[in-house]
């Protein structure tokens, strides 16, 4: 049996365990699931997908739904958190909530679970309004949608400037030879309200894993979004994340996401401008080597006028890592005096690694400006030789010019304990120590 | 200290360097002057040991020791200095933390501990000031945004905390008003002593009435075709270039 004839005779099962209140939610995903039976898992032969195979993670046995509660110690899993500054944090294990390693509210606002938000009346109103409401129909998007259960439910009300960041992390133990895994979260920002997420995924096994993770993001006029994804993954572990935001008028929401490693890494990006004075930024650091890959598939929609949106990724390749930029632009007939801006530059370490870089624009509208730069190379030698120069051994002195090279984009990271955590990521990665936080 | 032999240098096939002879000793400033193309950065660029070249022929010695084959850190880390014609940006790296990686980065190859902090925070002080440098210059990113004087007064604080034995100048007055050379004139006097060495790069006469050459070389079509005292430069720059040419014709 493949995996999608065993997903497939595995729904009804989950569909009794599961307690959704609301028949429209339910509505929903049974159509999901109809979709997904009939297109089933994305191939090469999509245009989307041209540069990803997901084939050999598809072909592993994987346990869909684990049942044994697991825990993990703190002193464990602690390094994976930002723990120097205070965080709400909601956290799982293999997909079930963890109350000891989670601190959540519902004072004021609701930094909560999905299950909760859809098994109780009260939620009702909330789910039924946002839910599955800019989740496209793509196919891993329609399946994570059919199993959709559990994950971060968080809702903050008008005029709340959440105090702290709040750090989403999905730990997997997988004692099983193979995981998967798909997270569902909602994040409904009301107006003039402001909140910061970091999100995290984190295999603690050698097994294999597979993430199918949906987020969908409603910001509303006047609020401001900042979420940061850290993907530094193990090598067996997979993702696929696919995140929707919608903005409404005057409103800025960010996206960076810092892929570090992990097997195969698909990032789907979606951004909705519904409004007018919308600021839409998404920003990447890709820092891989091994056979790691990693692909970026970006959009953002300009349908209303005066709005701007920015691009900047970075990636840098070593040994024989693939990475993909596929970033698509469309500005709509009504989105006059649109400003949207697009860049990617990469840099290949090494002979064998690979990038396919490919920026889609398409403007309807006349009076706008749009830009687009794509750059890929090589380490400056120049640069090199000038820190070798002053006594910088080659392996520092190519560091530093990667950290460089990616400094635009880490420079806009607005949490100053998460910017050193990169930081420290890659030095660490570089394998280097230069005396100073990188 | 720097004994250059019958260097022949190349780069993709094509022969920039054809046969330099120079004797440096600890104490000596000597200049280097030339017309465009003659090979001066090429040969400021082998002695500090830029890759893309091929030495062909000759060697070049430091205190004794061929040096011809290491590393461009390596040779740093015996003494040997470039100010760079066009010092390169680093984004994120002030110009602070890059001096002292490279100082403990240098003391590292040698044995020693890093400087103690604040010991390094003294030596940046005090060098910053020699160069008229404030503070806030200091926590900037390396380079980036930099004027052209700004450039060539860090590369020359630079120096000042590397304290090395071989100091090349390329056209560090290049870009240069003149307060800033006057500055970064003033900063290099200083530095010299008689246990280092400098060797000034420059097309012009002018940076050579703040530092006192005591030998001039003329660097043509790769070789150094005439030798002289300060007054050498003193002729070229009132006769230009050509007539070196039509005594070689």
């Amino acid at each position: 049996m493949d995996l999608k004839e065993k997903i497939i005779a595995s729904h009804i099962a989950f569909e009794n365990k599961t307690n959704v209140k609301s028949d429209v939610i339910n509505k929903i995903r049974t159509k999901a699931f109809q979709h997904f039976e009939t297109v089933g898992f994305p191939s090469k032969k999509m245009e989307a997908w041209k540069y990803t195979s997901l084939n050999s993670v598809l072909k592993q046995d994987y346990s869909l739904f684990p049942e044994e509660d697991v825990t993990v110690n703190l002193s464990e899993v602690k390094k994976y958190f930002i723990h120097d500054i205070d965080t709400y944090k909601i956290v799982f294990i293999d997909g079930k909530y963890s109350s000891f390693l989670s601190e959540t509210t519902h004072d004021k606002m609701d930094i909560c679970l999905l299950s909760s938000a859809l098994a109780k009346s009260k939620y009702s109103a909330v789910i039924e309004n946002y839910f599955n409401k800019i989740a496209n129909q793509d196919n891993l998007t329609a399946l994570n949608t059919a199993f959709a259960n559990e994950g971060a439910y968080i809702h903050i009300p008008k005029n709340v400037e959440v105090e702290k960041p709040i750090q989403i992390i999905n730990f997997i133990t997988g004692s099983k030879s193979a995981t998967m895994m798909q997270p569902r979260n909602l994040i409904v920002v009301e107006q003039n309200a402001h909140v910061q997420i970091i999100e995290r995924h984190q295999s603690l096994t050698d097994n294999n894993v597979l993430t199918n993770s949906v987020t969908e993001i409603f910001a509303d006029r006047h609020s401001t979004v900042d979420y940061y994804k850290i993907q530094n993954d193990t090598k067996t572990a997979s993702l696929v994340d696919n995140t929707f935001i919608e903005q409404q008028s005057n409103t800025e929401c960010s996206v960076h996401t810092f892929s570090f490693g992990g097997n195969i890494t698909r990032n789907n990006l979606n951004f909705y401008q519904k409004g007018e004075h919308i600021d839409s930024i998404l920003k990447g650091i890709t820092l891989i080597e091994g056979k790691q890959h990693v692909d970026h598939n970006t959009l953002v929609h300009h349908i209303e006028p005066n709005c701007e949106s920015h691009q900047d990724y970075k990636g840098i390749f070593d040994e024989r890592s693939t990475g993909v930029f596929n970033g698509k632009v469309i500005v709509e007939k009504e989105a006059q005096k649109t400003n949207a801006y697009q860049q990617n530059n990469n840099v290949l370490i090494s002979d064998n690694a690979t990038i396919n870089a490919k920026p889609q624009l398409e403007i309807f509208a006349d009076d706008v400006k749009c830009s687009h730069g794509c750059t890929i190379g090589q380490l400056d030698e120049d640069g090199l030789f000038y820190m070798q120069q002053r006594g910088i051994p080659k392996k520092e002195a190519k560091a530093l010019l990667m950290y460089a090279f990616s400094n635009t984009v880490l420079e806009s990271v607005k949490i100053p304990e998460l910017q050193q955590r990169i930081n420290r990521i890659i030095a660490k990665k570089l394998g280097v120590n230069l005396g100073f936080d990188l | 200290m720097l004994h250059i032999q019958n260097l022949h240098a190349s780069i993709d096939d094509k022969e920039i360097l054809k046969g330099i002879d120079l004797n440096v000793k600890a104490g000596e400033v000597h200049a280097i002057m030339g017309p465009n193309g003659a090979g001066k950065s090429t040969m400021a660029n082998i002695i500090a040991g830029k890759e893309e070249y091929e030495i062909t022929q000759g060697n070049i010695t430091l205190e004794g020791e061929d040096i011809s084959e290491l590393a461009p850190e390596e040779r740093a880390h015996k003494g040997v200095f470039l100010s760079f014609q066009y010092p390169v940006e680093i984004p994120g790296v002030t110009v602070t933390n890059f001096i002292k990686t490279a100082i403990n980065e240098t003391r590292k190859a040698k044995g020693l501990e890093d400087m103690p902090a604040k010991d390094m925070l003294k030596m940046i002080r005090e060098k910053a000031a020699l160069l008229e440098m404030d503070r806030k210059f200091l926590s900037r990113s390396l380079n980036q945004g930099f004027s052209g004087g700004e450039k060539k007064r860090n590369e020359i604080f630079q120096m000042a905390m590397l304290e090395p034995k071989l100091a090349i100048l390329d056209e560090t007055d290049s870009g240069l008003d003149i307060d800033a050379l006057r500055i970064v004139a003033n900063g290099v006097n200083k530095l010299k002593s008689k246990n280092n060495a400098v060797i000034v790069i420059t097309h012009y006469q002018r940076l050579l009435d703040y530092i006192k050459p005591d030998f001039v070389h003329v660097l043509y079509d790769g070789k150094i075709v005439k030798s002289g005292d300060a007054s050498l430069a003193l002729e070229l720059e009132e006769k230009g270039y050509d007539w070196i040419k039509k005594e070689l014709a």
